[in-house]
C-alpha cells in the first residue's frame, strides 16, 4: 500500500509543484503552513525532505518493526518532537506541519491512524 | 455443437428491469453496509474478539464454494463429454465467475481496512493458506474466462475440452484451499481436520448445482425458453446424488469426532446443547438441507415437477447457509481448550460459549453479495449469448448428433 | 500441606531468591540492553517464567499492561482489547482454584504467523511475535489460528496512543512482550509491576543466556506450556500449573 501510495505521493507532489509555478492555483487552494518550531535544520536538506520523506519514514519504518532498529534519525517520533505545533503540540490540525501540506496536496497519510500525532517532549530527539 | 444457436436474452421486459432494480437496491444496501462498517469499526456488527468471522463470511464462504460447484455442469460437459450438457456449459461458467466475485467483494469489504487490498496483493506469505487462496481466487477467474472463450469462439472449440480440463482441475483445488482455511486451524477442535477439504469439495458440487439449476429455471422462464424435462430431471437426479454426499460426510465427520474422546464435548455441543447451533445443525442442515430436498428429489411422492425441484433446490441452498453458520460461528463460539479438566473463566470471554447474533450490517452486507452475483449473471445474459434458444429435450438431444 | 501454608512458604520462597538475586538480576539486565543501531538477534531469545503458585490474586500485571500500551476500552467488554488477562482455573474434579496471567505465548512456531496472508503477522529474529500494523490487513484469521486467544482486533477508532506503541482501528493486535521496552534493556511492564506490587511471579529474560535467572530456573525446575501438545515451543512457560 505505501509502496503504491509512495509513487502516487511523488506524482501528486510533482503535479502540486507544476501547479504551484502558476499563481492562480495558489488563489483557489489555501497555501500550506510550512512553520518550523524546534530545532536547527531538519535531518536532510528541505528540498530532499520535500520529495522524499515518505521514503525515509518508510525505510525507518521496516527497520523499526522488523529488526528492532530504533535510530532516531528518520523516526516518526523525531519527526514530530520537532514539527508538532506550539499551540496544540500536533502535525495533525488545520495548520499541521503534516495535514496543512497534505490537504494541499490531496494526499491522504495514513501514518495517525495509530501513531500519536502528539509532541511527548521528553526526548527531544537531535537531528543526527 | 454447431446446431445449438446460443442467443442473448431480450432484456427489456418490465420484469427484468423491475428485478435488476430490486437486485441494485439490495447491492447499495449491501455497499452503505460496508461502508458503515468499515466507517465506525467493526463494533457495530455483532462480531466480537471472540466470534471474528461473522455472517458476512456465512454468506461469502457460501458464494465461493457455490462458484466452484456452479462449475459442474460444464465439467461434466467438456471434460466428461456428456453432449446434453453441452448447452449450459457457458451459463455454468458465467455463474461460476459471479459467484465468485459476489464471494470476495464481501469478504474484502468485511476486512477491517478494506482501503489496503492492494496489500494482499503486493505482500504474500506463501505458508499462508489465506495467501494461496488469493492465487487460487483470481486463477480462478482467468481458467474459467479462458474456458468460456474456447466455448464463445468458433476456432477455438477444439480447446475447450482442454481448457475445462485445467477449470476442474482448478476448481477442485480451489475448494481444497477454501476448506482448508479451517481444516489447518490446529487450536480449535471443531475445525482441525482434514475431511473438512473433500467435505467442502462435496458441498460446492450440491450448492453449485442447486444455484444452477434455480437460475437456469429462472432465466428460461423469464425469457420465454422452452426447458426440457429429461435435462431438467438429469440435474436433479444428479443434485440429489451430491446432497447425500454431502450428508455421507457429515455422518462420518462426526462419527469420527464421536469416537475421540477428546472431541466429546465438542460433538455434545454441536448435537445436543450447542442451543442455536444445534437447532440450525438439525433442522437447518440436516432436515432442510438434506432430508427434504432427498425426499422431494427421490422419494414416492416426487413427480419430477419444476416446482418440487425448485423446492429441492432452495432447501438446499437455505441447509446449505445453515451448515456453513454452524461450521464457522458455531465454531468459534465453541470455547478454545487451553486447560484440560479445568473450568475456565476470563473477563475475555474464556471457558464460556461466546455470544453472537447477526446484525443488519452483516446481513445486508451478505445478501449484497448475493444480489451482486445474480445482477452480474443477468446483465452477462443480456449483453452475451450465454443461454440456447431451447433447451427442450429434442433441441438438446440434437447436440450429440 | 495446606493452601495457607503452602502460599507462605512459596511467598518465603520467593522474597529469599529475590533478596538474592535481585542485584544480579540488573546487571544481566544493563548487559542485554542494545544499541539503537543493533537489530534484534537470533542469538537471543526472550520468555517469561510466570510461576502460579506465587500468583497472587490480584490484577497488577494487567493494569500495568494496558497503561504501559495504552489500551484502553470503551466498555464494550466484547469488542474492547485486552493484551493480557486474568484467568481462574478451578479443576473439574478436586475444585483446586488457581489463577494466571495469559497472553501472547511467543512460541516459536506461531500458528498466527503461518496463517497471515500478507506477512504482517511475523516473528522477530529475538522470538518476539509481533503484527505489523503497515500491512497487516483486518482478515483476522490469526485470531482464528491462535491456540491462546491472545489476539484482539482494534473494533473501533482509537486515540490518544502511547508514541511508542501505535495502535488504530481495523487491525489486529496482541501482546508485544513490551519489545519498545526490551528494546531499551528494560523488562515488560507486567512483569516490573508484579515484581513492585504483586506476587513476584514473573521472571523476564533470555532463555538463551546462560546467566540469566530464567535459563537456571527453567533447567533446574519442572515448567510447563500451555497446550504443549501443539509443540508450538512457547516463550511463555509457567511453573505450578
Amino acid at each position: 500500500m505505501l509502496r503504491i501510495a509512495t509513487g502516487i505521493m511523488a506524482a501528486v507532489l510533482a503535479a502540486a509543484g507544476f501547479a504551484d509555478s502558476g499563481e492562480r492555483r495558489a488563489g483557489r487552494v489555501a497555501m500550506p503552513v510550512v512553520k518550523i518550531e524546534q530545532g536547527e535544520a531538519c535531518v536532510a536538506a528541505t528540498e530532499e525532505m520535500r520529495r522524499d520523506h515518505m521514503k525515509m519514514l518508510l525505510h525507518q519504518r521496516d527497520r523499526t518493526m522488523r529488526q528492532g532498529l530504533r535510530e532516531t534519525r528518520f523516526s516518526l517520533k523525531n519527526c514530530v518532537e520537532c514539527h508538532a505545533s506550539r499551540e496544540t503540540g500536533s502535525v495533525l490540525g488545520k495548520d499541521g506541519f503534516c495535514s496543512s501540506c497534505h490537504a494541499y496536496a490531496s494526499v491522504r497519510m495514513d501514518c495517525f491512524e495509530c501513531h500519536t500525532p502528539l509532541r511527548q517532549g521528553r526526548t527531544a530527539g537531535a537531528p543526527r | 455443437m454447431s446446431s445449438v444457436h446460443y442467443r442473448e436474452i431480450e432484456g427489456r421486459s418490465g420484469g427484468f428491469y423491475a428485478l435488476l432494480g430490486a437486485l441494485g437496491v439490495l447491492i447499495l444496501a449491501g455497499a452503505g453496509a460496508g461502508w458503515y462498517m468499515d466507517h465506525h469499526g467493526h463494533y457495530v456488527t455483532g462480531m466480537s474478539n471472540r466470534i471474528v468471522w461473522g455472517t458476512p463470511h456465512v454468506f461469502a464462504v457460501f458464494l465461493i464454494v457455490a462458484a466452484s460447484g456452479a462449475l459442474n455442469v460444464a465439467s461434466i460437459a467438456s471434460v466428461f463429454g456428456r453432449d446434453l450438457y453441452k448447452p449450459l456449459a457457458r451459463l455454468s461458467g458465467l455463474l461460476a465467475l459471479t459467484l465468485l466475485a459476489g464471494g470476495l467483494v464481501v469478504l474484502v469489504l468485511d476486512l477491517g481496512r478494506p482501503d489496503r487490498l492492494i496489500v494482499a496483493m503486493t505482500h504474500y506469505n506463501f505458508k499462508s493458506i489465506f495467501a494461496w487462496n488469493i492465487f487460487l481466487y483470481t486463477g480462478f477467474f482467468a481458467v474459467v474466462a479462458l474456458y468460456l472463450w474456447t466455448l464463445f469462439e468458433r476456432r477455438m472449440n477444439g480447446y475447450s475440452k482442454r481448457a475445462g480440463m485445467l477449470a476442474f482441475i482448478w476448481r477442485l483445488v480451489l475448494t481444497t484451499g477454501t476448506g482448508s482455511i479451517f481444516g489447518f486451524l490446529v487450536a480449535r477442535e471443531p475445525y482441525n481436520s482434514a475431511l473438512l477439504a473433500p467435505l467442502f469439495i462435496v458441498m460446492s458440487f450440491s450448492f453449485g448445482l442447486a444455484v444452477f439449476v434455480l437460475v437456469l429455471m429462472a432465466a428460461c422462464r423469464g425469457s420465454g425458453r422452452a426447458l426440457g424435462e429429461m435435462m431438467l430431471n438429469r440435474l436433479a437426479n444428479l443434485l440429489g446424488v451430491f446432497v447425500a454426499a454431502v450428508l455421507y460426510f457429515v455422518v462420518v465427520y462426526h462419527l469420527t469426532n464421536l469416537y475421540i474422546a477428546r472431541q466429546h464435548d465438542v460433538e455434545r455441543f454441536i448435537l445436543l446443547d450447542g442451543g442455536v447451533y444445534t437447532a440450525l445443525f438439525w433442522i437447518g442442515q440436516i432436515l432442510v438441507g438434506s432430508v427434504v430436498p432427498l425426499a422431494l428429489l427421490f422419494g414416492p411422492a416426487s413427480g419430477g415437477s419444476h416446482r418440487t425441484i425448485a423446492a429441492a433446490a432452495v432447501c438446499v441452498i437455505l441447509g446449505g447457509l445453515a451448515q456453513i453458520y454452524v461450521l464457522i460461528i458455531g465454531g468459534q463460539a465453541y470455547p478454545q481448550l487451553m486447560f484440560p479438566d479445568k473450568e475456565v473463566t476470563s473477563s475475555f470471554f474464556d471457558g464460556v460459549v461466546a455470544a453472537y447474533a447477526p446484525s443488519l450490517p452483516e446481513m445486508a452486507l451478505g445478501v449484497g453479495g448475493v444480489a451482486l452475483a445474480l445482477a452480474l449473471t443477468a446483465v452477462a445474459l443480456k449483453v452475451l449469448p450465454f443461454l440456447p434458444q431451447s433447451l427442450a429435450d429434442g433441441d438438446a438431444e440434437s447436440v450429440g448428433a | 500441606m495446606s493452601p495457607d501454608r503452602r502460599r507462605f512458604l512459596g511467598w518465603g520462597a520467593a522474597a529469599a531468591a529475590g533478596a538474592a538475586l535481585a542485584p544480579a538480576f540488573r546487571l544481566i539486565e544493563l548487559a542485554q540492553a542494545r544499541s539503537p543501531e543493533e537489530a534484534a538477534s537470533a542469538l537471543q531469545r526472550w520468555g517469561l517464567l510466570i510461576d502460579i503458585t506465587k500468583c497472587a490474586d490480584c490484577d497488577v500485571c494487567v493494569t500495568a499492561c494496558h497503561e504501559e500500551n495504552g489500551v484502553t476500552g470503551h466498555g464494550r467488554p466484547e469488542t474492547d482489547a485486552q493484551w493480557i488477562r486474568q484467568v481462574r482455573l478451578r479443576d473439574k474434579r478436586t475444585g483446586y482454584a488457581q489463577t494466571l496471567p495469559l497472553m501472547c505465548q511467543h512460541c516459536e512456531h506461531p500458528p498466527c504467523v503461518d496463517v497471515c496472508p500478507t506477512g504482517a503477522s511475523f516473528r522477530r529474529a529475538d522470538g518476539i511475535v509481533l503484527v505489523d500494523k503497515h500491512t497487516c490487513i483486518g482478515c483476522r484469521y490469526c485470531v482464528m489460528a491462535c491456540p491462546y486467544g491472545a489476539r484482539s482486533f482494534i473494533h473501533e477508532a482509537v486515540s490518544g496512543q502511547k508514541a511508542d506503541v501505535p495502535r488504530g482501528k481495523g487491525m489486529v493486535e496482541s501482546c508485544t512482550l513490551c519489545v519498545h521496552r526490551v528494546d531499551r534493556g528494560e523488562t515488560p511492564a507486567c512483569v516490573e509491576a508484579c515484581n513492585r506490587d504483586g506476587g513476584k511471579a514473573m521472571v523476564f529474560g533470555d532463555l538463551n543466556d546462560p546467566s540469566a535467572e530464567i535459563y537456571r530456573r527453567l533447567r533446574s525446575e519442572p515448567s510447563t506450556q500451555v497446550r504443549a501438545d501443539l509443540a508450538l515451543n512457547t516463550g511463555v512457560r509457567y511453573q505450578g500449573l
